[in-house]
């Protein structure tokens, strides 16, 4: 045992350089992942950022059972689950839509500079977005021109003001910004389809449509479920850089999500144990959801997602 | 006549198609083509609101009141330098873990990768990671910027999973002429490595450029700013820089909402726009190894 010991000292020693290469990566982790994940105790405790942790008090569940209480807190729970529904049930077929269509495009060329076009939005940043959705949405902008143009309203609306209209925002502005991106995935998917398969298809008399089900949305099946899955187990979360920007006082009865709560409570109220709390919950649920989606991913296509 | 019915109807079909595929375009490229005319619109016209395709009065005066405007500048460097630096630290220091860890000899290796996933899975999330930055003092600090950006276990992944596929043959003569394991990584390994360093540093590059977020958390200091932070406070919270409000003075506008607004959106988003058709397709290759892998 003694020797084992030694024998593992000597190869360890004699891999320095490689041990020197993964060690500070490993401390790194320590630092900025473990560390805060220790932190989360203050959920715990009346914790002032004044003094070292060890020093508050422990309060037991009471951060919990204030935030449960806390209308604002539940409404932020209906604001990040509604806007993650209407992403998920409008939003998630949108690329596979635009996946297969673009494969019907015979021209390579043209398919490849759509496809190039289409993803150029998904690397401009929030903030510039975000300024011309605000631009757009407001007195004179082209939303409220277009919709007066069509006949369809009568006066101007400020889109951005009225808490009403923002989880549809949010699903507009993020299908324009990430559908060419999304769409990759399924491209590449498509891709890989066997030629062969369409070619016995068409022998058979299959239309273009047929074709389409039978073949092309079946072979990329397993790709849109584990995407899916993936953005089930995503439900708590929210488009914190999407939301940041978009919100404002106003609006903020629809826009505030769990993730803007925890900021608000947190960095602008200073209320970091409450926050924490929160915050420890919500990872914890997003934790269980995760493990649900990699059993379901192993269940339906044999292959976990970690 | 069987056939010629056959062709009619896919003829109607590509075009249709063809028409929706050019509809997507418009829609992609529309909103970039209106912040850059609407930056070129002379400040007295864009008073009038903003138009829709053409500048009615051409004017590069927005661009000057942008180019003059000593703290937007200061942000525009702020951004470069994040940029630069961030993108270099990143690429080495996560190349050099990850090449570590590609080493299936490695004492450790199963306890490391273990920990290394457990980040993947459950983080402390925003207020534990704040107070940590104000504890290291990283708190209105340039490096915050830089060093909780220095790894990603994403990226360390597709690093591990490229040098794999490295002939073991060029390490080993390497090894057999005395090379060290850093001689290695740096002489044999990451110069085999070019395209996929490419299309980790221009994702950590185009985070970099892009992020306001990091900056509304943890920077106070006007002077250490980034451009992105300082256009989400002029476009989110209507503040104004004090050149900008000399130049609204001489126009007499009552929101930096018009011209100077949107010059300020160009020039944030230029370099992007520029670089963007050469780099795009290292940026499609880094999603493909990455969904493999995932």
């Amino acid at each position: 045992m003694h020797q084992h010991k030694t024998g593992l000292m000597k190869s360890f020693l004699r891999q320095w350089q490689l041990q020197s290469m993964v060690i500070p990566g490993i401390v790194w982790m320590f630092i900025f992942c473990y560390i805060p994940m220790f932190w989360l105790i203050i959920a715990f405790m009346d914790y002032s950022i004044a003094k070292p942790m060890l020093e508050s008090p422990f309060v037991g569940l009471k951060h919990f059972e204030s935030f449960l209480s806390d209308d604002r807190f539940w409404r932020s729970i209906r604001n990040t689950l509604g806007m993650s529904t209407i992403k998920l049930v409008l939003g998630f077929p949108i690329p596979i839509l635009f996946a297969l269509m673009l494969n019907e495009i015979r021209s390579i060329r043209f398919k490849r500079s759509v496809q190039t076009i289409s993803y150029l939005p998904h690397f401009i940043a929030w903030t510039i977005f975000g300024g011309i959705t605000l631009n757009w949405l407001g007195e004179g902008g082209v939303v409220n021109q277009l919709m007066m143009g069509l006949g369809l309203q009568e006066r101007e609306i400020l889109y951005n003001s009225d808490p009403k209209y923002f989880w549809w925002i949010t699903y507009f502005t993020d299908t324009l910004k990430e559908t060419g991106w999304s769409a990759i995935i399924y491209i590449a998917a498509i891709a890989g389809i066997d030629p062969g398969l369409y070619e016995a298809a068409e022998l058979d008399g299959a239309n273009r449509w047929q074709r389409m089900w039978h073949i092309t949305v079946q072979s990329i099946r397993p790709t849109i479920a584990i995407l899916f899955i993936l953005a089930v187990a995503g439900i708590l979360g929210s488009n914190f850089e999407q939301i940041f920007m978009l919100k404002n006082n106003m609006n903020m009865k629809m826009a505030e999500s769990l993730d803007l709560y925890i900021y608000n409570m947190g960095l602008v109220s200073g209320r970091h144990s409450f926050s924490t709390a929160v915050l420890f919950v919500r990872s914890i649920v997003a934790l269980g959801l995760l493990f649900l989606a990699n059993y379901t991913s192993k269940k339906l296509t044999g292959d976990g997602i970690f | 006549m069987d056939i010629r019915r056959r062709f009619r109807r896919i003829g109607v079909f590509e075009v249709c198609n063809t028409l929706l595929m050019l509809a997507v375009c418009f829609i992609t490229l529309y909103p970039m083509w209106f912040v850059f005319i609407n930056s070129l619109n002379a400040p007295e016209q864009a008073l009038l609101g903003t138009v829709n395709w053409f500048p009615t009065q051409f004017s590069l005066a927005s661009y000057s009141v942008v180019f003059n405007d000593k703290s937007l500048m200061h942000g525009f460097y702020i951004t470069t330098m994040r940029t630069v630096i961030g993108t270099v630290v990143h690429v080495l220091f996560t190349a050099i873990v990850a090449y570590g860890l590609s080493k299936t000899n490695l004492i450790g290796r199963k306890i490391y990768m273990k920990i290394a996933l457990i980040t993947m899975l459950f983080s402390g999330g925003l207020i534990p990671t704040f107070i940590l930055m104000t504890k290291l003092g990283l708190y209105d600090n340039f490096l915050v910027f830089i060093i909780p950006a220095m790894y990603t276990f994403f990226n360390m992944v597709i690093f591990m999973s490229f040098f794999r596929t490295i002939p073991e043959s060029l390490e080993e003569s390497a090894k057999v002429d005395g090379a060290s394991d850093y001689g290695v990584l740096f002489k044999i390994v990451l110069p085999n490595s070019m395209a996929v360093i490419a299309t980790i540093a221009l994702f950590s590059a185009v985070y970099h450029w892009n992020d306001y977020y990091q900056g509304v958390i943890y920077i106070h200091s006007q002077d250490k700013l980034p451009l992105q932070t300082m256009l989400y406070k002029i476009i989110a919270e209507n503040s104004m820089s004090f050149m900008q409000q000399q130049a609204m003075a001489q126009f007499g506008a009552r929101l930096p909402g018009n011209s100077i607004k949107f010059a300020s959106m160009m020039v944030a988003t230029l370099p992007i726009l520029l670089f963007y058709p050469f780099i795009q397709r290292y940026l499609v290759k880094g999603v493909m190894i990455g969904a493999i892998k995932g």
